[in-house]
């Protein structure tokens, strides 16, 4: 039989009961009511708690680290430093990671970790981290990274040498990597323009703003055997990178995950969770870690700050025939941004034919960086949509009818080597052109601003299994994350399969050591992958329950067929049994051959990647150059929208954080390298009233290679809001803006600037 | 290691005598607002706590003969849900509505918003312009002080030792006065100001303006009271001109910092912005009553 990769079963025209509706999700009252439990809130007996010393210094070599007077003072059961971790070679993937949790030769960022403690009491282990000293001999620093690639530039890492460059093998530098792509003849494709836009932007690092800060508890056992209760989008990737950084069996260390209070990428890394476990290994009782804001935004992965230039052309009858780029990615201490996705997906929406990027990643002396929805993406195609919005502008095109003659659809091949299927980027600007938004005349007074995106969407390696109870009722058991709902659509559609309603359906979290190994939940896999596995499993514990019907009956497996949740004679002719319940069968499991269930193991391939449209209106004060967005629209394939209320709020949470991203949030360092705005009081992520409610619509194109067609719809809505804002304000005041965020000094600035050349005209 | 107390008084004597006792190891705790937050970051280490919410004149809120008494320790949502001094003052109101979410407002006190003594404190540029005075009490006796000289500088007051604010007094106002205050934030809210704006003025029967009183937030090491932006207005019948005047006069009062939350520059242009915004409120509210 084939497998589900090769044949998903996808039936456009299968009447569907339960996929398509929005249930209450299972885990929503406890979240509701605060029931849920998160990271911090599990207490075991005996429980220690655990703090963390900081460096106060951007760049420092480490001397000397003296803990005597922190391991006397009473209370005190643990104390560890880099000594306490495996030295691992530098530069290599377990070095770096083991480096950025606990510094070892040097410091390298404000709030490093240098020192953890765990003590009885939450004051006692802070009075203790003041009794830890700590030589540095501190050393110049550098925040900004187009600084960083200067020659004389202070160097973070001696053994580092530019990947991709010839002759840099024996020259130090910041620049880890130069990666060059290209397709077509761009200069040919330039020497056909009648019109070429070029400009320059830039873009600040940006958190992801998880409500939730990182909490877990470690206990390691007298068998040395350790559990490890956290927040993670992925309990087996911080299993086997926690087994690579401390030298051990991963089969010793045993993750479960908590409820996520919010993750977007950043709890793709795990920060206290490694010293959580040397900590109870050394004290020999479970340590509780729980950062605080503060440590979250000094310490734990903001996207990557950008610095592009981008050119892009045009005929006049509206072609774009070429496009270049050249990117710079600062990705904190260490490498990690995967800035590759920039190159990869920036112009990757439209047909063109001619492109050639250079994308450069660089290190300084900042939190090494995490991921978030879409990684290195949305930043660079604020200058890509803008440009594209001022190239329609400039030949006389409605920016849509623009777009959708560029538009790529079904075999165009890829800068990064693929070729589409069947996607829904034509659908989704005629979808848009369709909105009332669009359709309504600006508000006097008011900018308006259009935007695409593209994401790839991802698979990857996922498990997962289904179990019939003797009663009838099904629980699935899953080793990815929710992060956004995951649980109730993947329930949703293993009802679908087997003919019952949800509430008969539960779906739980497996612990790292009850399931075959998973893929982070990121790159908006989840729902996808993990339901490939799910239905996978469903067909296979179907399947047994037909084999089981035969034996009853006497007849072969191919003379029964599974419908509405019984299996039932395939004709008149098999004879003339009563149709068996799901409950029928599974209640002789113990008379026929053991229980019911289904698992499944897979890579899983066949994403389809997503598109999406934002249409933004907005005000501008004059006087202060503050912002007000007034309308706004999202327009996106989700392939098929299992629970379209979880779709909707993938599409306004990703507005809302794209809105955040482009006027207010910003890193800002004080002079010394450290960091001056570490508290959501002052890194100013939108309240609920600075945005309006998000209106959308989703456009169901399906994927054909998933039983049910969705596509992932976790990426796409925060790739085109920092363009669509970006026009929008062009559109408002005259001139688009090219750096981020466009915070009201930034605008106020421009405004006047081009009062002063209006006046000197 | 040292210990944390706490009390919680019931008399504005035993407070006094508590806080005179304890000295600088003492902080006074209102709705807590400001000093929980220093606790939990570590930022202050204080030996005593003193609650003073039990007693009774620090939560009063009274008039007498058009005169509105406020006790230092009323919650905003306790004065924002009082209508009668909600329509005497609504610049008062309109500062203290911008402390902080419902939540906060439901614990936070104006006392404690002047005593916290922060550049940008929301509700302090309205009370200076109101002409309001800081009841006082402490171990010399009682004493008031103009709200604009309670603050001294960023977290600095003139309280000595063991003085504590117990509440606020305000003028009786003329026929036609008219206040308000104006915040910019990026924001909408649950943010500090980057320029806080407060215009309180009086009309005679004609329409030209005989008094007035403009204060600045967040533009100076304290809150401003800008007697050359209130001469602007004394005079005129608040035109354009003296909209313009005042303006200017803002932010040329303007002495502020480059930091994360404005620049210099940006400060200094909408200082004379936001006040100019916060006086034409001000004026259509004197001309409606």
């Amino acid at each position: 039989m084939a497998s589900i990769l090769e044949n998903s079963g996808f039936n456009p025209d299968k009447e569907l009961k339960i996929v398509g509706t929005n249930p209450v999700k299972q885990d929503g009252p406890d979240k509701v009511t605060g029931r849920a439990k998160f990271g911090a809130d599990l207490i075991l007996p005996g429980m220690l708690f655990g703090k963390i010393l900081r460096s106060p210094h951007p760049h420092a070599v480490l001397k000397s680290i003296d803990t005597s007077k922190a391991e006397a003072l009473p209370g005190v059961k643990a104390v560890v430093t880099r000594d306490d971790f495996p030295e691992l070679p530098p530069g290599t993937p377990g070095g770096d990671l083991s480096r950025n949790v606990m510094a070892r030769e040097k410091v390298f960022y404000d709030g490093h970790p240098v020192a953890a403690v765990a003590a009885t009491s939450e004051p006692v282990a802070k009075r203790a981290l003041k009794l830890i000293e700590v030589e540095h001999e501190v050393l110049p620093h550098v925040i900004d990274p187009v600084e960083a690639m200067q020659p004389g530039a202070p160097i973070l890492h001696d053994h580092l040498r530019t990947k991709g460059v010839e002759g840099a093998e024996d020259t130090p530098t910041n620049i880890v990597e130069r990666l060059d792509l290209a397709m077509g003849d761009t200069d040919a494709g330039f020497a056909e323009a009648d019109v070429i836009v070029e400009r320059e932007y830039d873009s600040k690092p940006m958190h992801q703003g998880y409500i939730e800060p990182q909490g877990c508890v470690a206990d390691c056992n007298e068998d040395d055997q350790i559990e490890v209760w956290c927040c993670t989008q992925g309990t087996h990737v911080f299993r086997d990178r926690l087994a690579d950084i401390l030298r051990l069996d991963s089969s010793r260390i045993k993750v479960m995950q908590s409820e996520m209070g919010g993750g977007f990428g950043g709890k793709t890394g795990f920060y206290g969770e490694p010293l959580a476990i040397v900590l109870s290994k050394k004290a020999r009782r479970p340590v509780k870690i729980v950062l605080t804001r503060n440590e979250v935004f000094r310490c734990t992965g903001p996207v990557s700050g950008t610095r592009s230039r981008i050119k892009m052309g045009c005929t006049k009858d509206g072609k774009i025939v070429a496009a270049e780029a050249e990117l710079i990615f600062q990705t904190g201490a260490f490498t990690g941004s995967m800035f590759f996705n920039a190159p990869h997906a920036m112009f990757t929406r439209y047909a063109l034919e001619n492109i050639k990027t250079t994308a450069w990643e660089v290190v300084s002396n900042r939190p090494k960086v995490n991921a978030f929805r879409a990684p290195c993406v949305p930043q660079i195609v604020f200058g890509v949509e803008a440009i594209v919005t001022e190239l329609a502008n400039k030949i006389g095109m409605d920016e849509l009818d623009f777009r959708l003659k560029n538009a790529a659809t079904e075999g165009y091949t890829t800068l990064y080597g693929a070729t589409f299927g069947p996607i829904g980027f034509v659908e989704t600007l005629e979808a848009s052109k369709e909105t009332d938004h669009y359709r309504s005349p600006v508000k006097p007074g008011e900018g308006r601003g259009v935007a695409a995106g593209f994401w790839f969407n991802r698979g990857g390696d996922t498990t997962g299994s289904l179990t019939i109870t003797p009663d009838g009722s099904v629980n699935i058991m899953l080793g990815t994350s929710d992060v956004a709902g995951s649980r109730v659509s993947i329930s949703m559609m293993a009802a679908e399969e087997l003919g019952v309603p949800l509430e008969k359906v539960r779906a739980n979290f497996a612990d790292t050591s009850a399931i075959g190994n998973n893929r982070v939940t990121a790159g908006s896999r989840t729902t996808f992958s993990s339901g490939m596995v799910i239905v996978d499993s469903a067909r296979k514990a179907i399947d047994t329950m037909v084999e089981r019907a035969a034996e009853i009956w006497g007849v072969s497996p191919e003379e029964v067929t599974f419908e509405d949740g019984h299996c039932r004679p395939a004709s008149a002719n098999v004879g003339d049994f009563e149709p068996l319940s799901i409950k029928d069968i599974a209640s002789r499991t113990s008379v026929s051959h053991g229980a019911i269930a289904g698992h499944s193991e897979m890579n899983v391939t066949g994403e389809g990647p997503g598109f999406g449209v934002h249409i933004v209106d907005l005000k501008v004060d004059r006087g202060t150059g503050r912002v007000d967005v007034t309308r706004y629209t999202v327009i996106e394939d989700a392939g098929k929208a299992i629970h379209p209320l979880q779709v909707e709020g993938q599409y306004q949470g990703g507005a809302v954080q794209g809105v955040g991203w482009a006027l207010n949030e910003e890193y800002i360092y004080r002079a010394d390298g450290t960091l001056d705005n570490p508290s959501f009081l002052d890194y100013r992520m939108p309240v609920a009233s600075d945005v309006p409610m998000i209106d959308t619509v989703i456009v169901e194109v399906p994927n054909p290679n998933h039983p049910y067609g969705l596509r992932g719809v976790g990426e796409v809505p925060v790739v085109p809001t920092l363009a669509a804002i970006g026009n929008a304000i062009g559109d408002a005041i005259g001139i688009r803006p090219q750096s981020l965020p466009m915070s009201p000094p930034k605008l106020l600035e421009l405004m006047d600037g081009d009062e002063t050349r209006a006046a000197a005209e | 290691m040292t210990e944390l107390n706490y009390a919680a008084p019931d008399s504005l004597d035993a407070a006094v005598g508590m806080l005179a006792d304890a000295g600088a190891g003492a902080r006074i705790l209102a709705g807590g607002t400001d000093v929980l937050v220093l606790l939990h970051g570590d930022l202050i280490e204080p030996e005593l706590i003193v609650d003073i919410k039990n007693i009774p004149e620090l939560t009063e809120i009274s008039v007498e003969d058009g005169a509105w008494r406020i006790g230092a320790a009323a919650s905003g949502m306790k004065l924002m849900d009082h209508e009668d001094f909600a329509a005497a003052w609504p610049g008062v109101i309109e500062g203290v509505a911008l402390i902080g979410s419902v939540q906060v407002k439901g614990r936070a006190s104006v006392g404690g918003n002047l005593c916290n003594a922060s550049p940008a404190a929301d509700s302090v540029p309205p009370l200076i312009a109101a002409g309001a005075m800081a009841n006082i009490a402490g171990p010399g006796g009682k004493r008031d002080l103009p709200v604009e000289d309670v603050i001294t500088g960023p977290g600095q007051t003139a309280l000595e030792a063991g003085e504590m604010v117990v509440s606020f007094t305000f003028p009786k106002r003329p026929p036609h006065s008219g206040d308000c205050y104006l915040r910019l934030t990026p924001r909408t809210e649950m943010d500090i100001a980057v320029v806080g704006a407060a215009v309180n003025l009086t009309l005679d029967d004609g329409g030209t303006c005989t008094a007035a009183r403009v204060s600045l937030g967040a533009v100076a090491p304290t809150p401003l009271l800008v007697e050359d932006a209130a001469a602007a207005l004394i005079g005129t019948s608040v035109d354009d001109a003296a909209l313009d005047a005042l303006a200017a006069a803002a932010s040329a009062a303007c002495d502020p910092i480059d930091d994360k939350r404005g620049t210099i520059a940006y400060r200094i242009k909408t200082a004379g912005v936001m006040t100019r915004r916060a006086a034409e409120t001000a004026l259509d509210r004197a001309r409606r009553n």
